[in-house]
């Protein structure tokens, strides 16, 4: 089981904020997971729908689309930073 | 050594200034800057665990990059109100010129790779800043 945190916004459209998933093994990138996440519910559609405005991380590393996610235990989506 | 910490409760500049030099004689310089709530109350969300992490990685950038002497990073989450104190870097070095540049790169790494979100009470989340990005990219290496 991966877990999979949401924040912020992404938090409030999925309705969750972590949920313990069961990968399928197809999904080696970001990319692949966001696509597969995006089809779990309307809330997840709605969270994911603008892609340039989603950020990861993975085992709480910043990670591009294109970065593995293989073997990873915990995976956050979140919109960009605004600390500070 | 630049020390981080995350927490709701407040803190006092001059005290943690004063911390830093205490019972030294090589600083010779001491920058501090203070983040303030502007206006709007105000929520701030974090990711436990990442936050720590991305914190002490900033501040081991600066270390490394600097002749910091010590520092103190602190970033506050949940609930402020207009005149909170949100955020505070704390920089000591031998001469000046080290103390500013790492205070001023701190803070703009800070906001940009730090995993905090605002939320503005009436306003809904902050979005994040183009000009932030920007801050951040001009202490990128050739």
């Amino acid at each position: 089981m991966t877990k999979l945190l949401y924040f912020a916004w992404v938090r409030e459209r999925v309705g969750v904020a972590e949920e313990d998933v069961a990968l399928p093994p197809g999904l080696a990138t970001v990319a692949d997971l966001l696509d597969w996440l995006a089809a779990r519910s309307p809330g997840h559609a709605a969270a994911l729908a603008d892609r340039a405005a989603i950020r990861v991380g993975v085992d709480q590393h910043f990670a591009g689309t294109g970065a593995s996610i293989a073997g990873a235990s915990e995976i956050a989506i979140f919109p960009p930073v605004t600390g500070g | 050594m630049i020390r981080c910490r995350v927490q709701t409760v407040s803190f006092d500049l001059g005290a943690e200034a004063a911390a830093l030099t205490a019972g030294r004689t090589d600083i010779g310089a001491v920058v501090t800057f203070t983040g303030l709530v502007r206006d709007v109350a105000m929520t701030l969300e974090h990711y436990p665990g990442m936050t720590e992490r991305q914190m002490q990685s900033v501040a081991d950038a600066a270390a490394a990059r600097w002749p910091v002497l010590a520092g103190t990073l602190i970033h506050r989450y949940g609930d402020l109100a207009p005149g909170d104190p949100i955020v505070l870097v704390a920089v000591a070095a031998s001469h000046r010129a080290a103390a500013f540049e790492a205070a001023s790169f701190l803070i703009d790494w800070l906001k940009t790779r730090a995993p905090f979100w605002k939320h503005e009470a009436g306003n809904g989340w902050v979005a994040a800043r183009a000009g932030d990005e920007a801050a951040a990219a001009r202490w990128a290496r050739p």
